[in-house]
């Protein structure tokens, strides 16, 4: 399987989660969108550097809390979600989620592309 | 526990979202009363679906209710929530017991004793699953009252700390400025050295981050961000627009439950800026 395949593949599992508005594989270190399956008028480029950023400043604040670092996080909005998985390396895979999606399943979905992403 | 259902009903009426319907339910559950109990879950549900105390309630009812197959799905949700959350485990471990598959509630039962070893319902349910007896350990109960201290509004706030009263206000709560400058709380790690200021520094605009996303996305207002890690839980809300508040705790913490501490020392922290600011 190509990689473009596989990164296909794993955005699939999730965007056929209801309530799964779109969803991205995003470069951590730089914030570059790698691959992405997005409902139209969502800034793709613009979430990835901003979704980035913020999964940086987590994963450092989780460490230094000795926490390690993250495997799993959501950012909860009034109308909507944005969950992340960071994987191993250096993918983040993205979903941006309507308010009333199934979190603990879009989160095993998310899991199962990290896997996949590699 | 008329009048603290009669109480509950009406702090949930004024605030539709507020979490007293975790205690409240399962007030309700606890006095037969399954079809307000119910009501009262699922309205919970749709408001805080990813809460994984929410699923365990409402598996608790359906379960009262011999609906068991339903009473499966939300306690597996709520593991899918919280992997390590103690009620749904045992939960789980129940409904096996009654199937008779004792093998798999064993391994549920240890799975909770993993994250809860001090729970002595947990132990003495897995020694009747390790000595094989038939019949089914009790249906579970929930991991602890929820709501059961007095809300840190009837307490008086301690001038100079901003947490005082509440659980982990040194070790696991912090509040910071929009700069990432501390302004109460503190944090601790495993080994018990103060790592606060080293979360800090790394905070600083997290806030301001998270706003930008949402309203890029056209989300609305940020309400928080939960991140599992893989020794500990952290949830972070914003107690006013550019204050940052975070909670800390181990990951037998499910995050359900993360958000309840976080929702009390929210409203903690908003007091203590409104009085200092």
């Amino acid at each position: 399987m190509t990689a473009t395949a596989g990164y296909g593949q794993a955005l699939d599992l999730i965007t056929r989660v209801g309530g799964v508005r779109g969803a991205m594989l995003v470069s951590a270190e730089d914030g570059i969108v790698v691959a992405e399956q997005l409902m139209e008028g969502i800034k793709g480029a613009a979430v990835a550097a901003l979704a980035a950023s913020l999964s940086t400043r987590l994963r450092r604040a989780m460490e230094a809390a000795g926490v390690g670092a993250s495997l799993f996080w959501h950012l909860q909005a009034e109308q909507g979600a944005l969950l992340v998985v960071p994987t191993p390396n250096g993918i983040l895979v993205v979903a941006v989620a309507e308010p009333d999606v199934n979190v603990g399943l879009v989160r095993l979905e998310l899991l199962r592309a990290a896997e996949v992403v590699g | 526990m008329a009048d603290e259902i009669k109480k509950l009903s009406s702090q949930l009426a004024q605030d539709p979202d507020s979490l007293v319907f975790l205690r409240l339910g399962e007030l309700l559950r606890l006095k037969g009363q399954f079809d307000a109990a119910h009501r009262v879950a699922v309205t919970g549900l749709e408001r805080h679906p990813h809460l994984a105390d929410a699923h365990d309630l409402y598996a608790r009812i359906l379960a009262d209710k011999h609906d068991y197959e339903r009473a499966f799905d939300e306690w597996d949700m709520a593991l899918r929530v919280a992997p390590t959350h103690v009620g749904a485990l045992k939960g789980l471990a129940f409904l096996y017991f009654k199937i008779g598959d004792v093998e798999q509630a064993a391994a549920h039962l240890e799975a909770a004793q993993r994250a809860a070893p001090d729970d002595p319902g947990v132990a003495q349910a897995l020694a009747l699953a390790r000595g094989g007896h038939a019949a089914p350990p009790a249906p579970p109960a929930p991991l602890a009252p929820v709501e059961e201290s007095p809300a840190p509004s009837a307490q008086p706030l301690d001038e100079a700390r901003v947490f005082a009263g509440l659980e982990g206000a040194e070790e696991g709560l912090l509040l910071l400025d929009a700069s990432g400058r501390v302004l109460g709380g503190a944090l601790k790690n495993s080994q018990g050295q103060d790592v606060t200021d080293a979360v800090a520094a790394y905070l600083a605009g997290v806030s301001q981050e998270a706003a930008r996303t949402t309203k890029l996305l056209g989300l609305g207002k940020w309400t928080g961000v939960a991140a599992e890690g893989r020794l500990g839980h952290v949830h972070l809300t914003a107690p006013t627009g550019d204050a940052l508040l975070l909670v800390v705790r181990d990951r037998a913490v499910p995050m359900g439950r993360l958000a309840i501490i976080a929702q009390r020392a929210a409203g903690a922290a908003r007091r203590w800026l409104e009085a200092h600011g």
